[in-house]
């Protein structure tokens, strides 16, 4: 059953939230041939708006509800004292424009925020400033292009990506106009070691990497392949999507990356708010510490005696300028992702890997009988299945919509392009045993249904609120805004 | 402390399966000499040490509702924020959701969006609303984007107002370094005293896009329907960067025959957090949605005959055009879209109007008080809405010291982004602050130049 | 199996040329692998030049996103607006669903039906 809108819950002359009288003086507002006719907002009480957002959250899965094994989103607990922290009033009511002086303590904590990336990573320097895992690669990519400018080298235009990158590398590469060369997987999901070779010439921009890969693969030949790729003069752009892999296991700064965005929405626990907002820090590399974006925060005055130091805002020497207003999402990403690691330290940091790492292997080995997993070696945080049925025709997506009866959100789906019929799934560190045995053998029964009663699986979901989308009609007959009841704007 | 609800026997249990020896051995891929290393990072809190720690950080700040009057806005603006909204977005169910691809049981999110477009295509007065960007700055980008996107390359030039926010100039900058453009009219040293025609000799058939921003960054209020139409006969689109509190008074961009229109969202019903994060809007007209960015969603029926909502027209975007998408944006600012939208929706029409009153009315008592002392005075005749640029005779850094000795923080110092505006400060007045509060401001000014 | 009409020519990326007519669309089998088509554009106008393999469209579904190239080398004649009204056309009917007029040559060097009926089965999996 589908909820009214809030256009057609409206009712003229109902109110809401209410504000005081002015207590000042009267002023006229300007000529009438600035002002707007009429107001279209819908008129709701406090009741009807809280009714009505109640009845909508209803309809919605969640990490709260339950377990979302989705490859490459690190679906994680998102710890409940992160909400409080971020709230603090010091922290809501700042604004980004105040003088220094009077926000040391949100300075503060962005800096050693910045000083534990890179003490995570192995880098040089971090960027808080981008505001999401996307805009971290366009960072990153932007830094890439204008290091080779500044070395007077014009001919890099060449991006080499492997063919199962996330849509968003080459983007990211196509946005500042570079040639995407697609470099090919090798039968052990690693990346073919020839054909990067072929492709490493003085053309090269540099390579953009996820290691793991979204495979969930640790690249056997990783330092080889940093190797040909820094000696044809090209940079290391690593995509930190899979971080949940590697914390406490190997830093992306000693394997020889170059730059590197995080995501804090994934491996930091920052939820994810039903789309947004995430927070995509980037760290680099010595090489590319003046070219990040401005402002970074740095200490203007050391410590001397009792004093503490000063924090204020710096720009480096070279900078590709600012991505964005202001200074990054520091309350809805900074602040958490800060409690987040203040509360693991680095051994707990570990753990959260090591972790993530059994489930998922744990995962694959409980259903290597039932599913074909074509890379047959120990996987990191995720793996990737064939969501097929041998001597059926159920796919992928079907198998996603039977898993929504059984109360589990689909694994990722048709992702990465290399495998058929591809089901990404990350089960993350925060899921228990019990949790994890019911999945696998939830799927390895609708393996058995496929075989017995296809068409109950192949028209899933039934017992969900809601069943499977025309989306042909939604592209076709766009209707992107609510319909308004006749006479609606009329005061 | 950490999250992992897995007992060591349980652990053990699971290695078995695997068939590996020990969580270690899971990692044999990892060259060994970088493998494990050592992190310096201080010891593990538990959450009670961990919730000290941070309000400790907290309460080392002075904020603009328990420690300071504030008088700053520039691009972030000190509004109330209505109790419910916060309680919404507290509903796991919104906040630890993922985003909706799977619409059967995402209903909640989908239709929450939906909402908020149509509630910014409402208050712009545009055709549609995409599902947001990250803030007014990236979105002013992403118009540039579109811009091109829809001449495919043909036109190279875009025009900027230098009256556009200074850090959203930048942004645009940043992002545009890579794509061949000529931006021009984006010069602090222009004449700011000029009527927003005087971009017209600028645009020309090479022109892709216009820039200006609605209230501009002075605070001012123009009627851009002659500017637009200047650009139109070039063939050239327009974007205007609106406030969205000024929107619930003054004649929509929409009116004035806007192609495209974003700006900052933060004014409704998010906190300022510190600059993020915030709330890019995008909104424009039917004919260019296939060249928008940003997620989208749409009405449609399910297998039962519900109406419901889905993400849609998803082939624009980059992980199904890849390197050809107009954008690489993934995320939109899913749980601030929804918080703008509680917050629109309990305050309403009417509200939303009594709210922009207070700010009007406030700031017009503010500016004609400080216009009486002596010295001092407002730099520009034009109507304004809740900002105003005041002139004084001392520079604004000494002026805010002063200030900020009797807890009050300032207006923004013009000088540090416009030449001609040296000892010029932008002062905003909100329904936060009261009558007591701008007769203070007066008052230490007053003592400051005497 | 896709349909493949004798009287015209292919190219390997999948658009169809006939050489009565000069006019250019997309095979049966292309929008079978499309599904459900959204959204189509042209992205050339009268007048221009446009070289073999060159982008003159873009088509849409639901879960993809096309390019459309240009089979021959020549020069455009003639654009069928109205095409991007009903891009579902293109599904129901590929063949009369044309893009593009193209004057500049006779298709020899494309694939004729049997060859490209082949390319098709070999990709099939």
């Amino acid at each position: 059953m589908t909820e009214a809108t809030l256009f057609e819950l409206s009712s003229p002359g109902r109110a809401g939230v209410t504000f005081p009288e002015p207590d000042v003086p009267h002023f006229d507002l300007p000529d009438e041939s600035l002002l707007r006719d009429d107001l279209p907002l819908p008129e709701l009480a406090e009741v009807d708006v809280v009714r009505h957002y109640t009845a909508l959250s209803r309809y919605n899965y969640s990490v709260d509800t339950g377990f979302y094994p989705l490859g490459s989103c690190t679906m994680k607990y998102n710890p409940k004292i992160n909400e409080d922290t971020c709230r603090l009033p010091g922290f809501l009511f700042t604004h980004p424009l105040q003088p220094i002086e009077t926000v040391q303590g949100n300075l503060l904590l962005m800096y050693q925020l910045q000083e534990w990336l890179k003490e995570i990573s192995g880098f040089a320097a971090v960027t808080l400033q981008p505001a999401a895992g996307a805009h971290g690669e366009f960072t990153g990519v932007l830094m890439m292009r204008a290091y080779h400018k500044a070395r007077g080298d014009h001919k890099r235009v060449k991006m080499l990506i492997p063919d199962a990158a996330h849509g968003t590398n080459p983007a990211s590469a196509g946005m500042l106009g570079m040639t995407v060369k697609v470099i090919p997987s090798d039968s052990r999901g690693n990346v073919d070691l020839d054909a990067l070779k072929a492709e490493c010439d003085d053309t090269v921009v540099g390579m953009m990497l996820t290691n793991p890969n979204t495979l969930g693969l640790f690249d056997e030949n990783i330092e080889e392949v940093i190797r040909l790729v820094r000696d044809c003069g090209g940079l290391m752009y690593g995509d930190g999507a899979n971080l949940n892999a590697l914390l406490g296991i190997v830093r992306p700064g000693d394997l020889g990356f170059d730059v590197m965005h995080f995501n804090l929405h994934k491996t930091f626990a920052v939820p994810h708010g039903g789309g947004g907002p995430g927070s995509g820090p980037v760290g680099v590399s010595e090489r590319l510490a003046d070219f990040l974006p401005a402002p970074l925060v740095g200490i203007l005055e050391e410590a001397e005696g009792e004093t503490p130091p000063l924090y204020g805002f710096v720009t480096p020497k070279q900078t590709i300028g600012r991505m964005k207003a202001f200074h990054g999402h520091f309350g809805g990403g900074l602040v958490r992702a800060y409690t987040y690691i203040a509360m693991h330290g680095a051994d707990g940091l570990k753990d959260v890997s090591q972790y993530a790492v059994l489930n998922a292997n744990y995962l694959a080995a409980r259903l290597r009988e039932t599913y074909k997993i074509p890379f047959d070696r120990i996987c990191m945080h995720e793996f990737v299945m064939e969501g097929r049925v041998e001597g059926t025709d159920v796919r992928a997506l079907d198998i996603s919509k039977r898993l929504m009866d059984y109360n589990f959100h689909p694994p990722t789906n048709y992702f990465p392009l290399i495998v058929r019929e591809a089901l990404m799934i990350e089960p993350t560190e925060t899921e228990n045993k019990d949790t994890l045995d019911r999945f696998a053998d939830t799927l390895i029964k609708i393996a058995e249904e496929s075989k017995t009663n296809p068409e109950l699986v192949k028209t899933a979901p039934h017992t969900t609120p809601f069943g499977r989308m025309d989306e042909v009609k939604a592209a076709r007959e766009l209707v992107l805004c609510c319909w308004l009841p006749e006479n609606y704007s009329n005061e | 402390m950490t999250y992992i609800p897995i007992s060591p026997k349980e652990r053990d249990a699971m290695l078995a399966t695997i068939g590996v020896e020990s969580l270690d051995a899971l990692f044999q891929a990892v060259p060994a000499k970088y493998r494990f290393p050592q992190m310096n990072l201080p010891p593990a809190l538990t959450e009670m040490e961990a919730a000290s720690l941070l309000a400790e950080i907290a309460s080392s700040n002075e904020n603009t509702r328990g420690d300071l009057i504030s008088f700053l806005g520039a691009g972030m603006y000190n509004h109330y924020i209505p109790s419910v909204v916060d309680h919404i977005l507290r509903r796991g169910e919104f906040y630890t959701a993922y985003t909706p691809y799977q619409p059967e049981i995402s209903q909640g999110t989908l239709q929450a969006i939906f909402e908020y477009q149509s509630l910014m295509t409402a208050l712009t007065g545009m055709e549609l609303s995409n599902a947001s960007h990250y803030d007014g700055a990236t979105a002013a980008a992403e118009a540039v984007n579109l811009a091109f996107a829809n001449f495919r390359g043909k036109r190279r030039k875009v025009v900027i107002s230098p009256t556009v926010h200074p850090q959203y100039r930048e942004t645009i900058r940043t992002y545009t370094q890579g794509m061949e453009l000529t931006l021009a009219g984006d010069d602090a040293a222009a004449d700011l005293q000029a009527a927003p025609e005087a971009l017209t000799p600028l645009i020309d058939v090479e022109t892709a896009l216009v820039i200006v921003q609605y209230p501009d960054f002075f605070g001012r209020i123009f009627d851009y329907t002659r500017l637009i139409e200047a650009a139109h006969a070039q063939g050239a689109l327009v974007c205007v960067v609106a406030n969205p509190t000024a929107l619930a008074l003054f004649k929509t961009p929409g009116a004035m025959g806007a192609d495209i229109v974003v700006g900052e969202g933060q004014p409704l019903g998010l906190p300022m957090w510190f600059g993020g994060p915030s709330l890019g809007f995008f909104t424009t007209r039917k004919q260019y949605v296939h060249k928008m960015a940003g997620r989208l969603v749409g009405e449609t029926v399910d297998s039962r005959g519900q109406r419901s909502y889905v993400l849609t027209l998803t082939a624009r975007e980059q992980h199904i055009k890849r390197e050809k998408a107009t954008s690489n944006i993934c995320t939109n600012q899913g749980l601030l879209a929804l918080a703008s939208a509680v917050y629109l929706s309990v305050v309403g029409k009417n509200g939303l109007k009594q709210v922009a009153n207070l700010c009007y009315q406030k700031a017009h008592y503010a500016a004609e008080e400080l216009s009486k002392i002596p010295g001092v005075g407002l730099c520009f005749p034009q109507p304004f809405f809740h900002e105003f640029a005041v002139c004084f005779p001392k520079p604004v850094a000494e002026i805010n010291e002063h200030l900020l000795e009797h807890g009050i923080i300032g207006g923004y110092d013009l000088g540090q982004d416009y030449p001609a505006l040296k000892d010029h400060a932008l002062i905003a007045v909100t329904e936060m602050n009261t009558r007591d509060e701008i007769d203070m401001l007066v008052e230490v000014v007053k003592e400051v130049l005497s | 199996m896709s349909n493949t009409p004798t009287t015209l020519k292919y190219a390997k990326s999948d658009e169809w040329f006939d050489p009565a007519t000069g006019k250019v669309g997309i095979s049966d089998y292309a929008q079978e692998q499309l599904s459900d088509i959204v959204f189509m554009e042209i992205t050339v106008s009268e007048g221009d030049e446009v070289q073999a393999g060159s982008q003159i469209a873009s088509v849409e579904s639901v879960k993809a996103a096309s390019e459309v190239l240009s089979p021959i080398s020549g020069k455009v004649v003639a654009v069928n607006e109205d095409l991007t009204n009903s891009p579902e056309a293109i599904n129901s009917d590929p063949y009369g669903s044309w893009f593009v007029q193209i004057e500049g040559g006779d298709g020899s060097e494309l694939m004729d039906a049997p060859a490209y009926e082949k390319h098709c089965e070999e990709r099939a999996h």
